[in-house]
C-alpha cells in the first residue's frame, strides 16, 4: 500500500471511452452519470434512478406523474390547447410535428388534478423531450389555468419543472409567458394558497426567472442542473471554467436558493406530509 | 459628445464631413459657401429622413443600441426634477447597472427605475453594461415597495442587454430575482408605466417591465433572445442577425401589433440620439398622458386590468 494516495478529482464524464461492449438493444442501460451498464428493469423498479450512484435519469412527464401522485388519481384537464405558429418561425412546424411525434403531447406540459397523500391538488408536470421542455404559449397558458382552477378550487398548486426555458420560436410573446405565469402564483399567494415548486433535470431560463422559483417550497431532485444562465453561456462569458458542481440542486442548496433536495422515491411521500401541514386548520 | 455614425448611416456620416468642411473653409476665407453648405444640410436631412422611413429590424436593433442613444439617467434629467437617487438591496451591495430614486414629474412625486448602460469606455465598466446581477434587481424590487407604501406612481425605463451571466449572479440567484419582480409587479397597489427606450433585452428586461402601460420608443426593440443568439442556434452563425432579427419580430411597431405595447412613441428624425432635447420632449408628453389615465383608475380595477393584459398575451389553437 503506498503512503500517500493520489486523489483523482472525480468529473462527471471525463472517463476515457471504455472498451466497445454489445448491449442487447432495450435489455440493458447505461447510466448517464456513472457509464455503469446496468439492467433495465432493475433501473425501471427504482424510479428510474441508477441504483449504483443515485443518478436520475431525465424522464418523460408521463413516467414522472405515477411517482408523485395518489396511484390512479390522476385526472387530465385536456384544455385543447395546440400550439401555433404565429411568427411562422423557421423549422418551427417541422419541430412540433417530430415532438409531437417523439412524446405523443401537444405540447411540453401536462396538467391535471390529482391526490397526493389523499389531498387534492392542482399539477402541472413539464415534459423535457417535447422540445427541451421550452414554454411558449400554450404552456404559459395551461399553467396559469392551473393555478386558476387551484384558485377556484382552493387547492394547493404543484409544478415540477423541467425546460431550457423560454421558446424562441414564439418569440415575444413566449417571454411574455414569464409574466403571466408569474401573476397567476402572486394570485394563488394572494388567495392563501400554498405552491410547491419541484425543480427537475434541466430547469434553466425563462422558466427559472418565473413560476418555477416563486414555489412556497422549492424542492429540487439530487445533481439537478438548475440555473437562469447556461453554463456554455456563462463560461464565454466570464472566460473561466466553472467550479464543480456549479448550478447543481446540492450547490443550489448550498447557496440558500431552494428549500430541499429529495430523492426521486421519496418524492410521494415528502409532498402528502407537506400537504398535510397546509390541510390542518 | 462625438456623433458615432452605424453602418447605413455612413452616406450621412459622409455629407455631414463635407458640410463640416465647407463651413470651416467659409469661416477660415473669403469665399462664400452658404448656399452650398444650406443645400447639403437640406440634402442631408432628406437622406436621413428616407434611411430612417426604411430601417430593417436588424438596423432597429442596431440603433436601439447606439451609442449616442439616451439613456435612463438622461431622461431622468430631461423629464423630471428633483432626482434623488436612492442605492443598495439592503443585502448584497448596489448595482450601477439599475438606478433608481425619487423624483418629480410637472410637480408630482414620482418612483423612478431604470437600467443604466455607460457611455466612455469606464462608464461601461462600471454600469456593467446595463446587465444587472440579482442585487440589481432586488434593489428594484425595494424601490418597487418603497412606491408602494407611499403611494407614489412608479415609472420604469427599460434598456439592457440583458440579465448578467455570470457565476456570481447565478450564486445570488439570478432567476429568482427576476421571477420575483414579476410576481410583485403584478400585484403592485400604484399605477406602474413601463418605457422600453432602447434594447429589452429578454427577462432581463421584463423584470421592469410588468406595467399598467408600455410605450416603446420609436427605434426600440424588445426580444426574448438578441438576434445574434438567435442565429447562433438557428444556424451557428451569430452573424445571420439580420435574419434572425426579421423573424423574431422585435421592433416597437411588432409589439404594438402583438399587443405588448400600448404606444409607439415618435423619435425625431434620425433617431433619439439625433436630438435627445426633442426625444426627452415627446416622450415626456406621452408618459404624462398615460400617466394621468392610470392614475385615473381605481386601485383595484387598475391591478385587476394589469392582470388582464398580461393574462390574454399567447397565441395558440383551442379546440
Amino acid at each position: 500500500m503506498a503512503w500517500f494516495k493520489k486523489e483523482r478529482p472525480e468529473k462527471l464524464g471525463s472517463e476515457a471511452p471504455s472498451k466497445k461492449v454489445k448491449i442487447p438493444e432495450g435489455l440493458w442501460v447505461k447510466c448517464d452519470n456513472c457509464k455503469e451498464i446496468i439492467y433495465r428493469k432493475e433501473v425501471e423498479k427504482n424510479f428510474k434512478v441508477c441504483p449504483k450512484c443515485d443518478y436520475h435519469f431525465r424522464i418523460s412527464a408521463s413516467e414522472r406523474l405515477p411517482f408523485l401522485v395518489d396511484e390512479g388519481s390522476f385526472l387530465e384537464v385536456e384544455d385543447g390547447l395546440s400550439p401555433k405558429d404565429f411568427l411562422n418561425f423557421k423549422d418551427y412546424k417541422d419541430k412540433l410535428k417530430s415532438s409531437r411525434k417523439k412524446t405523443g403531447l401537444k405540447d411540453a406540459v401536462i396538467s391535471g388534478e390529482a391526490r397526493i397523500g389523499g389531498h387534492p391538488v392542482q399539477i402541472v408536470v413539464m415534459d423535457f423531450n417535447f422540445m427541451g421542455g421550452s414554454m411558449g404559449s400554450v404552456v404559459g397558458e395551461k399553467i396559469t389555468r392551473a393555478v386558476e382552477r387551484a384558485i377556484e378550487k382552493k387547492t394547493p398548486f404543484i409544478a415540477v419543472a423541467a425546460s431550457g426555458g423560454a421558446r424562441m420560436q414564439e418569440g415575444i410573446l413566449s417571454l411574455m409567458q414569464m409574466a403571466k405565469t408569474s401573476a397567476a402564483t402572486a394570485r394563488l399567494a394572494d388567495a392563501g394558497l400554498p405552491y410547491i415548486s419541484i425543480l427537475t433535470d434541466p430547469t434553466f431560463g425563462g422558466v427559472t426567472a418565473s413560476f418555477a422559483m416563486l414555489g412556497d417550497l422549492i424542492i429540487a431532485e439530487p445533481k439537478t442542473l438548475i440555473g437562469f444562465a447556461g453554463p456554455r453561456v456563462i463560461e464565454q462569458t466570464i472566460k473561466q471554467q466553472l467550479p464543480a458542481g456549479f448550478q447543481r440542486a446540492e450547490f443550489l442548496l448550498e447557496h440558500g436558493m431552494i428549500d430541499m433536495i429529495v430523492s426521486r422515491k421519496d418524492m410521494h411521500g415528502t409532498l402528502a406530509k407537506v400537504l398535510e401541514f397546509f390541510s390542518n386548520a | 459628445m462625438a456623433q458615432e455614425y452605424l453602418e447605413f448611416e455612413k452616406p450621412i456620416a459622409e455629407l455631414e464631413k463635407k458640410i463640416e468642411e465647407l463651413t470651416l473653409f467659409t469661416s477660415s476665407g473669403n469665399i462664400d459657401l452658404e448656399e452650398e453648405i444650406l443645400k447639403l444640410h437640406k440634402k442631408s436631412d432628406q437622406l436621413r429622413a428616407e434611411i430612417y422611413s426604411r430601417l430593417s429590424p436588424w438596423q432597429k436593433a442596431q440603433i436601439s443600441r447606439h451609442p449616442n442613444r439616451p439613456y435612463t439617467l438622461d431622461y431622468i434629467e430631461a423629464i423630471l426634477t428633483d432626482f434623488i437617487e436612492m442605492h443598495g438591496d439592503r443585502a448584497f451591495a448596489d448595482d450601477p447597472a439599475i438606478v433608481c430614486g425619487m423624483a418629480k414629474l410637472e410637480g408630482m412625486p414620482v418612483v423612478v427605475i431604470g437600467h443604466q448602460k455607460g457611455r466612455t469606455t469606464k462608464e461601461k465598466i462600471f454600469r456593467n453594461f446595463g446587465m444587472p446581477n440579482p442585487e440589481g434587481y432586488r434593489k428594484a424590487l425595494r424601490i418597487m415597495r418603497f412606491a408602494e407604501r407611499f403611494n407614489k406612481p412608479l415609472i420604469t425605463f427599460i434598456d439592457t442587454p440583458g440579465a448578467y451571466p455570470g457565476l456570481g449572479a447565478e450564486e445570488r440567484g439570478q432567476g429568482e430575482s427576476i421571477a420575483r419582480n414579476l410576481a410583485v409587479m403584478s400585484q403592485l397597489k400604484v399605477p406602474v408605466l413601463t418605457v422600453v427606450i432602447g434594447e429589452g433585452g429578454s427577462g432581463g428586461a421584463l423584470a421592469l417591465g410588468v406595467a399598467d402601460r408600455i410605450l416603446m420608443l420609436e427605434h426600440s426593440t424588445y426580444s426574448v433572445i438578441s438576434p445574434e443568439g438567435c442565429a447562433a442556434i438557428l444556424w451557428n452563425n451569430g452573424s445571420k442577425a439580420n435574419e434572425a432579427a426579421e423573424l423574431l419580430k422585435i421592433t416597437a411597431q411588432d409589439l404594438f401589433q402583438l399587443k405588448v405595447a400600448d404606444e409607439v412613441v415618435e423619435e425625431p428624425i434620425g433617431g433619439a440620439h439625433r436630438d435627445p432635447r426633442r426625444a426627452a420632449e415627446l416622450l415626456k408628453e406621452a408618459i404624462s398622458r398615460n400617466l394621468a389615465e392610470i392614475r385615473n383608475i381605481a386601485l383595484p380595477d387598475l391591478i385587476q386590468q394589469r392582470y388582464e393584459k398580461v393574462r390574454r398575451l399567447g397565441m395558440f389553437d383551442e379546440l
